[in-house]
């Protein structure tokens, strides 16, 4: 067991503990949430309900489970991975089997106090399991074919089911962050170049396949693609979104309208203004400035996480914060790129800014791992 | 498995070179949305922001009130009421249904007006307000406004719509407005963005029609901020349209509401013109029709009854009736002799009760004749056979130019619809139209005013107005626009001599005033300040001879009467034509006079204007009379 190679007494203990939590990127986390706050007070119209306040409340039970998880040493994280995988994987299952039948198509458990996806809880479990897996395979095999399979396998069973659903940015996220963990672990180049080469031929393929009878894909994914690259073909339906989206974003100007007074999301021509398009009123409302703002807060993140993780000699530890720290920063830059017309529009949501009680307590979640891992590293003298 | 020294480091190597790699490729791609931000929000700012406004800001079209139209005392007789109705507009109407059920429950619209609110709809500019319901009542009207929310797209908007107070008085003069149809636009080039509004009012006949440029005025605009359910946030600025220019006419509204009222019953027509200046006092058309039927939307029942009805109600007489003048048009041929001078105004012309031509009779209304007759005399008595010899000698080119002269055979420049020009016959004319060469006969019949000539009764006035003044009058109906006084028409003197034209009106006097065989006579005027000087005529529209009183209705005669005065300072020209009324003498003087007096009082004339034997009669017509009450007030209580 790995943990063992270090002497636990460099590990902080007890309450100590509260001492290396890192406060920095809490503190971070909680200025992306409050942005979250705003943005959702001001696309309800000035009031706290029905999304600030509710969203509050989960970012609060959040910021206290991201405590306690961080509690945690690490080594019970990566002992519980496999698990936890298991278990999250059979609940896809049982959604993606039984929720069609017996629950009028849902792909959610309702837990009472919330909803929980498990597709959502995927994301971070397919990172943690491969972390671990690499932590406990020898370094030297780590590039040899057989031992690649495996995280590969890892990866693509949650894909294939969340790509059934289907939910085309889930898949992304899954197949994208898993793939990182790979890198990271220090998979051979060329398996990545082959990849990408045959991504390639496979988005040709899907093209290619486009109205024969082995379509891979839907035709109404087929239609996001086309509004993807050309939204005026349809403005009043598909391309609406899009459209609207950029109108928002583009009439932000440098500083914005001000606060709530954002006339393409108050006048409810965005669609989703306050689940995947709130980033929209976000830039509508302050501009260019709150949006480098937003941006740079969401740098700072990934950068604390990947100076945390190039400090950590626990390799599970390491791994699994560049994980996390990549599935956030898929997050943001996917939707970003998506309501900026850069990317199809694929229904992922803005972390921590988005409503939703899902995405947000699995992110919470996962950065107490990456607290877990921050506390727990080996600190050598 | 516990890792070795040399693995650990290996592992923190590698990671620490992947995840900078890792974190530079991030914050690349980082630089390429901040780029894009920076792109969208600093370059492209303006082409979005103008995206923006033009999705959320709505330009309605306000449609401007229509110009007022005023008589020459200032009152109104088209004006402009407020309605009630509700709209919609078609880049506001994506919940339709909802809407549209939500209204049969509030306000129980109907299934048809569903269907056709959905067809304009379909139809309509997309900003163009289509009319829900119409002329609602207010309850209706706040239980809509108050249901704003429930009814996506749905605007209460209070509208304009013209009304006419005077009803039928003016329905000829003014016309009416109606809702503008694909007819319309089709006439029309470059239509006014102000005509894409369904149902929008523009002039459909009468001066409404022929003033629509200037009625109509300048559209406004409203720009409104809406959300993408067309609900109205708020106004963002509102430009006022122009009102249409005030138009004010020369009609005199309550001399034109005693006329109709003469007129009442039948099918008839009068005209009062200032000899002065032209302008037309009164323009009567009985029977008349309440113009704001049409504008309200008439029923199929009503128009058929409109259309069947044989005193034909809804053509202005006055204007578009050509009639044949019958012995009114004496005048012109008299003119017409003296001018070339083939007789002078004392020499005399035997009448024996037929004048014979080409072996055929030619007759005089006095079948014993009339002896020998001067000028005067001819008018006085109307004998036909002292005309017939006029034509034989002065020929029918002489007379038709000395018609021009007076007023006849062309269409007047006046703001109403189809102004007939009437007929005067040349040779050319019946060859070019009739295949067949004049003939003396046709002359004769053209003398007394038959055969082909036709008049109107607006010329017969002017024809009047200009033997009584010697001056070029012309009829003239607007006396202003927007407060810019119309110029008077060319007055200028006649090119004619004046000394035979007052040979002319001494034989106008003589009808009217002399009690030795005046055909007019008894309806002469008792006040000497104010004596009356006319010309009868009583036009056959059939040949044989008959008793009026038992023939049909529509054989009978037409009778008419023209006549000015006071005889010696002229101010009102009149001609009365009632159809098939019988004789001029009996049925046209007596109206022509009525009407006369009431416009030289400026009211209902004094009894003791009339002839003493007459008064109580005349007391017992105004009685009777079926005025509007602001003129019933007026009614003189008898002095004597």
């Amino acid at each position: 067991m790995s943990y063992l190679e270090h002497n636990l007494k460099t590990v902080p203990t007890g309450l100590r503990k509260i001492l290396y939590f890192n406060w920095g990127l809490a503190l971070l986390l909680t200025a992306v949430a409050s942005v979250g706050f705003i943005m959702l007070y001001s696309v309800a119209g000035g009031t706290l309900m029905p999304w600030s306040e509710p969203q509050m409340k989960r970012f609060a039970v959040g910021f206290v489970l991201m405590f306690f998880v961080g509690m945690v040493p690490i080594w019970f994280w990566r002992n519980i991975a496999g698990l936890a995988y298991i278990a999250t994987f059979i609940l896809l299952l049982v959604v993606e089997f039984f929720g069609d039948v017996g629950m009028g198509a849902q792909r959610w458990i309702d837990l009472g106090f919330m909803r929980l996806q498990p597709s959502e809880l995927m994301k971070i479990n397919v990172v943690m399991l491969i972390a671990a897996y690499y932590d406990w395979l020898d370094i030297k095999k780590v590039s040899r074919p057989l031992w690649v399979l495996i995280p590969v396998v890892i990866i693509l069973l949650p894909t294939a089911l969340v790509l059934k659903q289907p939910d085309l940015g889930t898949a992304i996220l899954l197949l994208t962050g898993g793939a990182i963990v790979m890198f990271c672990a220090g998979v051979h180049w060329a398996y990545f170049a082959a990849v990408i080469a045959s991504g390639v031929g496979l988005v040709s393929a899907v093209f290619a396949s486009r109205g024969t009878t082995w379509q891979l894909i839907k035709d109404y994914q087929f239609r996001r693609i086309d509004t993807f690259l050309d939204p005026s073909m349809d403005p009043h339906d598909a391309g609406y979104h899009i459209t609207q989206s950029k109108i928002a974003l583009g009439s932000g100007g440098w500083s914005g309208k001000g606060f709530m007074q954002g006339t393409q999301s108050r006048l409810s021509f965005l669609p989703e203004k306050h689940t995947d398009f709130i980033f929209t009123t976000l830039a509508e409302e302050f501009g260019f400035i709150g949006c480098i703002t937003l941006l740079v807060l969401y740098g700072l993140i990934i950068l604390f996480c990947i100076s945390s993780a190039i400090d950590n000699k626990n390799r599970f530890g390491a791994l699994v914060t560049l994980g996390i720290a990549s599935t956030f920063f898929l997050f943001y830059a996917v939707n970003m790129a998506m309501v900026m017309g850069l990317a199809p529009v694929v229904g992922v949501p803005l972390p921590l800014v988005s409503y939703g009680g899902s995405a947000m307590l699995v992110l919470m979640v996962a950065f107490g791992v990456v607290q877990s891992a921050h506390i727990h590293k080996p600190r050598g003298r | 498995m516990r890792r070795s020294a040399g693995d650990t480091a290996l592992s923190a190597r590698k990671i620490t070179r992947r995840s900078l790699f890792l974190g530079a490729s991030q914050l690349a791609f980082m630089g390429v949305l901040g780029l894009r931000m920076r792109y969208m929000q600093v370059d492209q700012a303006d082409e979005f922001r103008l995206l923006a406004d033009e999705n959320r800001i709505r330009i309605h079209l306000l449609p401007p009130a229509r110009g007022m139209i005023y008589d020459r005392l200032g009152t109104a007789i088209a004006e402009n009421e407020q309605t009630f109705r509700i709209v919609i507009r078609r880049e506001d109407s994506a919940d339709l249904d909802q809407s549209l059920a939500a209204l049969e429950r509030l306000i129980g619209l109907s299934a048809e007006d569903q269907a056709r609110v959905r067809k304009e709809l379909k139809e309509a500019n997309p900003s163009a307000p289509v009319t829900i319901a119409d002329r609602m009542d207010w309850d209706s009207f706040t239980l809509v406004a108050a249901n704003g929310p429930a009814l996506p797209g749905v605007t209460p908007d209070v509208g304009l719509s013209r009304n006419y107070p005077l009803k039928g008085d003016f329905a000829h003069v003014l016309g009416y407005v109606g809702p503008v149809s694909e007819r319309d636009l089709a006439k029309l080039e470059d239509p006014d963005e102000l005509l894409t509004i369904p149902k929008f009012q523009i002039g459909k006949t009468g001066v409404e029609n022929k003033l629509e440029d200037v009625l109509r005025g300048q559209a406004g605009t409203l720009s409104v901020e809406q959300n993408a359910y067309g609900r109205i946030i708020r106004e963002l600025g509102r430009k006022e349209g122009t009102q249409g220019a005030a138009v004010q006419l020369t009609v005199d509204h309550r001399l034109q509401n005693f006329t109709h009222a003469i007129l009442a019953g039948e099918s008839a027509a009068a005209v009062v013109i200032d000899v002065e200046t032209g302008d037309v006092m009164a323009a009567a058309s009985a029977p008349s029709f309440d113009p704001n039927l049409f504008v309200r939307g008439i029923s199929y029942a009503a128009y058929d009854s409109l259309l069947n009805n044989d005193h034909r109600p809804l053509p202005a007489k006055t204007v578009q009736g050509a009639y044949p003048p019958g012995s009114t048009f004496k005048l012109v041929t008299a003119m017409a002799a003296l001018s070339a001078g083939v007789i002078g105004a004392e020499d005399t012309v035997y009448c024996r009760g037929y004048t014979e031509v080409g072996g055929r009779r030619f007759h005089c209304w006095k079948r014993s004749g009339h002896g020998a007759v001067d000028l005067v005399g001819s008018l006085k008595y109307s004998c036909d056979c002292y005309y017939y010899e006029l034509a034989q000698r002065a020929g029918i080119e002489a007379i038709s130019d000395m018609g021009r002269k007076l007023g006849l055979g062309e269409a007047f420049d006046l703001p109403m619809s189809a102004v007939s020009s009437g007929l005067l016959p040349t040779k050319e004319w019946k060859l070019a139209n009739r295949g067949t060469d004049w003939v003396v006969g046709d002359s004769l019949n053209a003398s007394i005013g038959q055969g082909f000539v036709l008049t109107t009764p607006m010329q017969l006035a002017t024809m009047a107005a200009r033997v009584a003044t010697g001056r070029m009058i012309s009829p003239r109906l607007v006396r202003s626009i927007d407060g810019v006084e119309q110029p008077l028409l060319d007055g200028a003197p006649l090119d004619v001599d004046q000394n035979l034209l007052r040979q002319v009106r001494k034989g106008m006097y003589a009808v009217s005033n002399d009690p030795r065989g005046g055909t007019a006579y008894r309806s002469r005027i008792a006040d000497d300040t104010m004596k009356i000087a006319g010309k009868t005529g009583t036009s056959q529209v059939r040949n044989a001879v008959v008793n009026n009183n038992n023939v049909p209705w529509e054989q009978r005669d037409h009778a008419l009467f023209v006549a000015f005065a006071p005889y010696d300072n002229p101010r009102y020209a009149v001609s009365v034509v009632v159809e098939h009324g019988g004789g001029g003498s009996t049925v046209a003087a007596p109206i022509a006079r009525d009407i006369m007096l009431f416009a030289l009082h400026g009211g209902l004339p004094p009894l003791e204007a009339y002839p003493s034997d007459q008064r109580g009669a005349a007391q017992a017509r105004f009685d009777a009379l079926d005025l509007r009450d602001t003129l019933a007030a007026t009614k003189p209580q008898s002095r004597a």
